[in-house]
């Protein structure tokens, strides 16, 4: 096990840039998860990690040394791909064990070190087969065996429930979490599922185009989120945006909508009167009912747990979640307010703004 | 799957078994041939089947004629030729396949360009080449011939057969601490063999039958491969179609005992990637 700095990293193809500089200190047996959009540059980092992809600036160090020119073979870490890659000539039992043979690892040891590992993930009665012979969920269950036999240094995830459907995404997500609960090993872990980022880790690096957003524990992102961008990212159905101006007023701070109405908000913001800013609010806090702003219904999505408005506030689409099973149709109007505390406001570049 | 009308079925069926007859026929005839008495040869007419069968001519041919000098011969340059031409084409596949780089796409065009040129156009300045190294009239000089001309087609069809293993299992495989070539050896060659057996069949076949060089570059009988060995069959006032035939029956046999060896490969090989594993 092992802390993992990642200092100012960038990545070039050619002309093309696809990471600005990455910054990230990783402490030993924390779980971290990369999350964002396609595209973002997160598998990129991956695999920079593991050694498949040249660094193009920057230094990587793995327990403090550096391992920028390392073949990923003397970087000992372990890696679990989307994919599977599991070997498809060779069982589960080779397959799992390969990594050890290739280091000359005693018989017996590279036998219980196997034993262990596949009672451990409940794969003991496949030993003998081969991949292909295996469902999907028995395979992303080898491709972890194979990992955890190393005791590597790290263990490196890249999108390894993406395949599977989800329901069993759901159950390997929960052995995931227990077996690092067990393991206490250093895991870095790519998604863009921002509900395995939210489940799984210790902290989230949400990245986009290239730049990391920002860096924290998961409720941390979801409550504080640091720009727009993680704001709209995190938590789904996605946050509501709607443009208005900053207002101080006298003791009564509040942002002033497109309509000429007002919404009041929590804090005072060291931002001059009439500045445009955005106000963001999660679907999940507004509250349905009672005095509030006239909205039209436009869609209903019953989930079973609560229910999913499409409303159309002031003429622009608006989203609502709710867990009290009203008798609302489309093309019902509703009442929406929005209590102070929920609010979030980021400026003009995006970025949130600190209250006073 | 809804079942399709019969009378497509049928038609199907019959258009298959008519192309077999077709393609089969001349290898029927052969075997006729061969089995027919000099005697009926000529007597008999047009017929699908003599009215004595012998084996005479398969006797003759084996006994005495330079027939099984031949075959050793082709056996010789067709199997040293296979394997080189398997061997270097794996290998070069494989770098086109994974690697990017200098002039990758200048090799690729050369490689292409070698492929156009008619064969009868490099007689001449091959022979010029080969006779002061002296490996006209020589097994090696043929085996170095094919094996060039072979190379290229071979590397594109071993390419593509790399081109379907996907490359996470060789990520994988050097995460696990594997070198580069041990990942090769140990994981990707093993996932090739339908491949290398499709390459070393094509290959092989290519120069058991390959004519024009080594009609050109063998003289005399000792080098001689069996194509070249099957005209001597044919003299000026005659052509002894019964023993060239019992010859061309002889010949067909390792052929056929080789496909019969790597079908199973070459089944898989020739549909690899066509469905999702």
């Amino acid at each position: 096990m092992a802390s993992i700095d990642i200092r100012d990293i960038h990545k070039s193809y050619g002309k093309i840039e696809v990471l600005h500089g990455v910054d990230l200190a990783i402490k030993d047996g924390e779980f971290i998860v990369l999350v964002g959009p396609s595209g973002c540059g997160k598998s990129t980092l991956l695999r920079m990690i593991a050694g498949l992809e040249e660094v193009t600036g920057g230094d990587i160090l793995i327990a403090g040394n550096r391992i920028n020119d390392l073949a990923p073979k003397d970087r000992d870490i372990a890696m679990v791909f989307q994919s599977y890659a599991l070997y498809p000539h060779m069982s589960v039992a080779q397959n799992m064990s390969y990594s050890l043979r290739l280091r000359k690892t005693p018989r017996e040891k590279v036998a219980s070190a196997v034993s262990a590992a596949a009672s451990k993930l409940g794969l003991d009665p496949f030993l003998e087969r081969r991949p292909k012979a295996l469902s999907g969920g028995q395979r992303q269950r080898v491709a972890m065996g194979r990992a955890i036999v190393r005791q590597p240094k790290a263990f490196l995830f890249d999108e390894p429930l993406s395949n599977l459907d989800a329901r069993l995404r759901e159950q390997m997500r929960a052995e995931i979490k227990k077996l690092h609960g067990e393991l206490g090993a250093t895991s870095i872990y790519v998604t863009h599922d921002q509900i395995e980022a939210m489940t799984l880790a210790d902290r989230i690096v949400a990245m986009h185009g290239g730049v990391v957003q920002q860096v924290g524990s998961p409720l941390d992102l979801y409550d504080r989120p640091a720009n727009l961008f993680v704001a709209g990212f995190i938590g789904s159905p996605g946050m509501n945006f709607i443009e208005a101006r900053y207002q101080p007023g006298e003791g009564s701070p509040a942002a002033r909508l497109a309509d000429g109405t007002l919404v009041a908000l929590p804090h005072a913001y060291a931002l001059e009167p009439d500045t445009p800013v955005t106000l963001g609010i999660r679907p999940e806090h507004v509250v349905i009912g009672g005095e509030g702003r006239e909205a039209a219904v436009e869609l209903i999505e019953p989930t079973g747990f609560g229910t999913i408005l499409h409303l159309a506030l002031h003429g622009l689409p608006f989203k609502v979640f709710t867990t009290d099973r009203k008798v609302l149709n489309a093309g019902n109007a509703a009442a929406v307010s929005f209590p102070p505390q929920h609010l979030h406001l980021f400026d003009r570049e995006g970025a949130r703004v600190a209250a006073l | 799957m809804r079942a399709r009308p019969l009378i497509l079925t049928l038609a199907h069926r019959l258009a298959v078994l008519a192309y077999i007859l077709f393609a089969l026929f001349p290898l029927f005839w052969l075997l006729k041939v061969s089995l027919t008495p000099n005697d009926l040869l000529y007597s008999e007419g047009v017929r699908m089947w003599p009215s004595r069968v012998s084996f005479d001519h398969f006797r003759f041919v084996i006994a005495h004629s330079d027939f099984p000098l031949f075959f050793r011969n082709s056996l010789i340059v067709a199997g040293s030729t296979a394997l080189v031409v398997t061997a270097v084409a794996s290998l070069s596949g494989y770098a086109l396949s994974r690697f990017a780089f200098r002039a990758k796409y200048w090799i690729v065009a050369l490689m292409l360009l070698t492929q156009m040129f008619p064969l009868v156009m490099l007689v001449a300045p091959i022979f010029r080449l080969l006779s002061p190294l002296g490996l006209t009239n020589s097994l090696t000089g043929l085996v170095i011939v094919y094996s060039a001309f072979n190379v290229p087609f071979a590397t594109f069809l071993m390419q593509s057969f790399f081109d379907g293993i996907p490359k996470d299992l060789e990520e994988a495989a050097k995460i696990d601490g594997a070198t580069q070539f041990m990942a090769f050896r140990q994981i990707i060659l093993p996932l090739t063999l339908p491949g290398i057996a499709a390459t070393v069949g094509f290959v092989f076949t290519a120069a058991w039958s390959e004519l024009l060089f080594a009609l050109m570059l063998i003289s005399g009988n000792d080098a001689a491969t069996f194509p070249v060995g099957l005209l001597s069959f044919v003299s000026k006032f005659s052509v002894d179609f019964g023993q060239m035939m019992a010859a061309g029956v002889l010949a067909l046999i390792p052929a056929c005992i080789f496909f019969f060896l790597i079908q199973r490969y070459l089944v898989q090989g020739l549909t690899a990637g066509a469905v999702k594993g």
